[in-house]
């Protein structure tokens, strides 16, 4: 909106004849200024990720690395069960976290504090520390749940829940900032509504854009995260790539490099499914 | 029986505030009912009582001779409709009207039958595919209304529906609802701070203050003998008037120097001073007919209106200021600014309310 005042303004003033060549030079610096502070950014960011590309390329025959990557089953185990966890840990989160945030927000709103510092707590505690609390608490009686693949599975999706806390929640609480839910909460309800019906069929469609970047947010991180999955020994993305990393050379880099696509592609949905809602809000806003 | 029935209702909040008290009221099948007062006077913490989303601290709400105080909002079949409009935003408009029925899993022919039904009803045919975000704000809170009646609910509650829209949808709306209201004959309860829209549209008025119940009554009672202070000043246009008693039991009073009687006693002391109330459309501008009271004072302001030219007429001493209307027509002979004028009106229409202007109408003439 203000780049949009500002175009007609120097179109005005164009028209016009009023801009003093002052104005016209500082204006240049400025945008000098802006595109080497861009490219510098740019550079920062891409530097590492062209030298990881050239150094996989340099074994022979051209893409041995990732023809090699694609025949090593274990890399698209370690994916698959990557993302089987990380669409667990979604789900339990969703489940934990939409009704949690929609309450603190429709009755319990002094308790909003409370609640943001409780999911800011996995920037404070390290992932180690959750962990080794976590095998400590659960490798013996009452519920011994390392001993056990499937308890230890468990143990990786609670951790990984706790870990998206901050992202999750924040995208949830930002969602619902942007909708009246007291007022649609009111309204389903005299329309003979239940609190499952309210939350499936008003709440959470209208929370769609927050829960999916919530929700990418989540996969990036539960998929690139090796602490908590080294220590219970599941056989997670990142610890196949610490694997490899250790015996072989050029497959790592190409490896890592597959990996930022899927995060990049998971971030281009994020952005390709929010664009229809600013489109639906711009409308509405025009009204 | 009455159909809705609000006994002895009280809400305190946990704060302490209490917003409602002593609260009684019984509506007949197919009524409309408005709750008029200024805001913060408790009357959509009345009306969210009734729709289950405040609970009354005592009292009890009957529909339809049950008792439905305790029952949660979706078990009460009370449709609502809300200032905001609050339409799903994720739903086209068909999907909105049908959300009622769908929760009540009706079959997918009904409720599309409905649909379309209501549509008609509200007059937007065709928009079922529409959603909300593509419609103007009118055309939101017919949706919202189609919303609340398509599931056929006993009570129907509108939460000042019309005051997010501009002055002239509210009129053409107004008209619409009352329509629609008539047409399925479904028992109404609408909450309103605007006079107009409370006498244009409703059966009975309930006229809140603080929490009470000022008075009930027809609009024409309301606007007509009002039976409290705050009421008289509420609705209408209301000239207040300062006059000393001269002779209580006479009704004997002193306006500035000029002396007028009331109908009947004045319930106030010799000597003190009393508030009197005239609507402007009632003075008039002359001697008027044998037996009103005349008064005389100075032209302070003349107001073209459009129909109506409003003239303001300075009584003497602290008397205070008259506002005359008179119709608009081109051969009106309008005073000039500073003239002396007389004005009249007939005794039974001024209301003497007491000395405070606030607790009680201490001696009332028939009508004002």
């Amino acid at each position: 909106m203000t780049g949009e005042v500002d175009r007609l303004h120097e179109e005005l003033e164009e028209l016009t004849g009023h801009r003093e060549p002052t104005q016209r030079r500082m204006k240049g610096r400025r945008t000098a200024a802006s595109w080497a502070v861009l490219l510098l950014g740019l550079a920062y960011f891409f530097l590492p990720l062209v030298g990881t590309l050239l150094f996989s390329l340099r074994e022979r025959p051209f893409l041995a690395a990732y023809a090699e990557m694609v025949r090593d089953p274990q890399i698209w185990s370690s994916l698959a069960y990557s993302f089987a966890i990380g669409v667990i840990t979604i789900v339990l989160s969703i489940a934990l976290l939409v009704p949690t945030a929609f309450w603190v927000r429709l009755r319990l709103p002094r308790l909003r504090p409370v609640v943001e510092f409780v999911t800011l707590l996995p920037f404070v505690v390290p992932p180690i520390v959750l962990v080794f609390g976590l095998i400590s608490s659960y490798s013996r009686p009452p519920l011994p749940l390392t001993g056990t693949n499937t308890g230890s599975d468990a143990l990786l999706v609670c951790a990984y829940v706790i870990l998206s806390f901050p992202y999750m929640y924040r995208a949830i609480d930002a969602g619902l900032r942007t909708i009246d839910i007291r007022t649609l909460t009111e309204a389903s309800q005299s329309l003979g509504a239940g609190w499952i019906t309210l939350i499936w069929r008003v709440i959470l469609p209208n929370l769609r854009v927050s829960i999916l970047s919530g929700a990418f947010l989540t996969l990036a991180i539960v998929v690139g995260e090796f602490t908590i999955a080294n220590f219970l020994a599941r056989p997670m993305f990142a610890t196949y790539l610490q694997l490899i990393s250790g015996n072989l050379a050029y497959e790592p880099a190409a490896v890592a490099l597959v990996s930022f696509g899927i995060t990049w592609a998971a971030m281009g949905l994020i952005a390709l499914v929010g664009r229809g809602s600013q489109a639906k809000i711009e409308i509405t806003g025009a009204h | 029986m009455s159909y809705l029935t609000l006994t002895g209702i009280q809400k305190r909040f946990p704060n302490g505030f209490v917003a409602v008290s002593d609260f009684d009221l019984a509506m007949e099948k197919g009524e409309f009912v408005s709750f008029l007062g200024p805001s913060g006077c408790g009357k959509t913490t009345t009306l969210r009582m009734i729709a289950g989303f405040e609970q009354p601290t005592r009292g009890n709400v009957v529909l339809d001779g049950t008792d439905i105080t305790d029952r949660p909002p979706n078990r009460r079949n009370v449709g609502m409709v809300f200032q905001a409009y609050a339409l799903f935003p994720n739903m086209t408009v068909a999907d909105n009207i049908g959300f009622g029925l769908k929760v009540r899993k009706r079959d997918k022919a009904s409720i599309a039958r409905r649909t379309l039904e209501l549509l008609e009803l509200i007059g937007l045919p065709g928009t079922g595919n529409r959603y909300p975000w593509q419609m103007s704000g009118g055309q939101q809170q017919r949706v919202a209304l189609a919303r609340a009646l398509a599931f056929e609910p006993q009570v129907l509650l509108l939460d000042e529906p019309l005051s997010a829209l501009d002055a002239k949808i509210r009129v053409s709306l107004r008209a619409e609802i009352r329509a629609i209201q008539r047409a399925l004959g479904i028992t109404t309860v609408y909450v309103t701070h605007d006079q107009e829209e409370a006498l244009s549209l409703s059966d009975r008025i309930v006229v809140m203050s603080q929490g009470r119940i000022e008075q009930i009554g027809s609009p024409f009672e309301i606007y007509n003998f009002p039976q409290t202070p705050f009421v008289a000043r509420f609705v209408g246009t209301l000239n207040v008037l300062n006059a000393r008693v001269a002779d209580a039991t006479a009704g004997r009073l002193d306006i500035g120097g000029q002396e007028m009687r009331a109908t009947g006693a004045v319930g106030a002391a010799a000597g003190s001073m009393v508030t009197l109330a005239l609507r402007p459309e009632i003075l008039a501008l002359g001697d008027g007919e044998p037996g009103h009271v005349r008064l005389r004072g100075t032209v302070d302001e003349v107001t073209f209106l459009g129909a109506v030219v409003r003239i303001r007429v300075r009584l003497p001493g602290d008397a205070g200021i008259a506002s005359v209307d008179t119709f608009n027509n081109p051969h009106l002979a309008v005073p000039a600014r500073e003239s002396s004028v007389t004005f009249s009106f007939p005794a039974e229409a001024c209301l003497v309310l007491d000395g405070a202007g606030r607790d009680a109408v201490v001696a009332a003439a028939t009508a004002i």
